[in-house]
């Protein structure tokens, strides 16, 4: 038990450290660093209670996937140098009240809804806590979301569908004057359209034409 | 006291299993270098020791005494911390692969997701040194290696739910133990050779060696690195690609099961058999590095992206159709 004690506390630091020094830290590519690291000791959290399958996917999803992309962006665009633009120069820095601004809203409603926020009344009741030792942790998550709640789950994945279409067509533009290359035109290539034995004559060479 | 004793005997678990995982990746180093040279009708290392078989240890040796160079303007703690990730991510993994019944370091319910998590950080590695590096070509060579990673990872994700699919179970010791009747390779068998290729892209391997593709990047993320850290870059690298034989053995060809149950076969001990296995595997990915030529970048997302992923999702769709159809779904 004191084990337990001692990791919780450990990734609880650490978890709420690198969540502070994302904002802190002046490299743009070190916040995201340091975000990655919060997502991988909030997973050994989840794995700590229990949900070794969130955990898991926390890892998958979040570190696996979606912060390779962050790190791409902040890499590619170089966005460390813009940071230090906005907190630096005097003339151009009127992003830092708007977002003042969004983030005080976003704060406002965060505490609305948690304080809204009501328990199901028999929530610490034992007998209503049916943990089942041999039903293992992903096989109730199925079980619930496939069976319970399957019509949510279908349309939360129409709608990730449609949103996936809009950015496709957002992004999507024809352009012109590229090259494609047709693979089975490159593999179908054959000796005779590739190489032509040209006599040439002598002391006059000979015109290609391309 | 209790305590110590607890720790004592883990530790020693995890050495009985760490060491032999070192020594084979120094081993298959040889047998990878050895292969590649006979195809090419050359003779490979073959001074040092019986064979050769000390060469990788006297590459070791000479890499020790090497200087560590840390470039001036590079970022000193990503540059030192990618080579140690990358090795630290490749020998975990090692924790969940069974090597019989009960035969197991860490036998957890969600095993094979932890192998799938545990390969996607390995992204992180080769990304913080091509960063840290602070230079053209080792960005260039992580960007590139990241992207394909990410790439042939959904391919083989969905490979795995085939396999998740006919067993029923995420622990690995049950998706050995359902190939008692019948190799998931023989229903799966176009599944097993997707998982093959988008293995040797997941590893950087050739034909898929883009990130370090000598021609054009020099040696890509690693070009920066020296001595040791370059090592453990290799090994870290050289680990990966045995826990990938070793979990393409355990999906698809039956893990520490042997291939008949009679008598002259169950007296081999299962860990052999997957040991056999795991080399089978490897001597593929030696021979496909000798035989094939590089990709082309943009063949090689074509690849990933076009084919790989709509075959195995519709293949997904056949076999739970499949299963369904005949009522064959695993229950318990």
């Amino acid at each position: 038990m004191i084990a337990h004690a001692i990791f919780f506390y450990v990734f609880s630091i650490i978890a709420v450290v690198s969540a502070v020094m994302v904002t802190v830290s002046k490299n743009t590519v070190h916040s995201v660093f340091f975000l990655i690291l919060d997502f991988i000791s909030i997973s050994c959290l989840f794995i700590m209670i229990g949900a070794e399958f969130l955990g898991m996917i926390m890892l998958i999803v979040y570190v696996g996937a979606v912060a390779v992309l962050f790190l791409f962006v902040v890499m590619m665009l170089n966005v460390a140098q813009q940071k230090n633009q906005w907190f630096i120069s005097k003339e151009n820095s009127n992003h830092i009240p708007i977002g003042l601004l969004i983030s005080v809203i976003i704060f406002f409603e965060l505490i609305i809804v948690i304080g809204g926020w009501k328990y199901k009344p028999d929530l610490f009741d034992q007998g209503n806590l049916s943990i089942v030792n041999d039903v293992s942790n992903t096989h109730s998550l199925g079980m619930v979301l496939y069976t319970d709640y399957i019509h949510i789950f279908q349309i939360s994945g129409m709608i990730l569908l449609i949103a996936m279409i809009g950015a496709i067509v957002l992004t999507f533009r024809q352009r012109e004057g590229v090259k494609k290359q047709s693979y089975l035109k490159q593999i179908s290539r054959e000796r005779a359209e590739g190489v032509e034995v040209v006599e040439v004559a002598s002391n006059r060479g000979v015109k290609i034409d391309d | 006291m209790e305590y110590l004793d607890l720790i004592f005997q883990e530790t020693y678990k995890i050495l009985f299993l760490l060491v032999p995982v070192l020594v084979s990746v120094a081993m298959i180093v040889w047998l990878d270098r050895r292969v590649w040279a006979f195809v090419q009708k050359r003779q490979g290392p073959n001074v040092v020791g019986p064979f050769g078989l000390l060469q990788s240890l006297a590459d070791a040796l000479k890499y020790i005494f090497k200087e560590i160079i840390i470039p001036a303007s590079s970022n000193k703690i990503i540059f030192i911390l990618a080579p140690i990730i990358t090795m630290t991510l490749a020998l975990i993994a090692w924790a969940v692969i069974p090597f019989g019944v009960g035969q197991v370091l860490a036998d957890i319910n969600v095993g094979i997701l932890y192998i799938f998590a545990v390969s996607s950080l390995g992204v992180y590695g080769i990304i913080m040194g091509g960063w840290a590096s602070n230079s053209k070509y080792p960005f260039l060579g992580s960007i590139r290696s990241a992207a394909q990673m990410v790439s042939y990872e959904v391919s083989i994700g969905i490979i795995i739910i085939n396999v998740l699919l006919c067993v029923g179970s995420l622990n690995l010791s049950d998706i050995v133990l359902a190939q008692k009747d019948m190799w998931f390779v023989i229903p799966l068998f176009p599944m097993f050779i997707i998982f093959f290729i988008s293995a040797l892209a997941e590893t950087n391997r050739p034909p898929f060696d883009l990130p370090e593709a000598e021609a054009e990047l020099v040696a890509g993320y690693q070009t920066e690195y020296s001595g040791m850290m370059y090592a453990m870059f290799w090994l870290g690298e050289y680990a990966n690609i045995l826990l990938m034989c070793a979990l393409g053995s355990i999906l698809f060809l039956g893990g520490w099961l042997s291939p008949i149950e009679l008598y002259p076969f169950n007296l081999i001990p299962g860990a052999l058999w997957l040991i056999f296995k795991i080399l089978f595997l490897f001597i593929l990915f030696a021979l496909v590095k000798a035989i094939v030529p590089r990709y082309r970048y943009d063949q090689l997302m074509r690849l990933g992206w076009k084919i790989f992923l709509p075959l195995s999702l519709t293949y997904v769709v056949l076999t739970a159709s499949y299963l369904f159809y005949f009522n064959l779904l695993p229950t318990n």
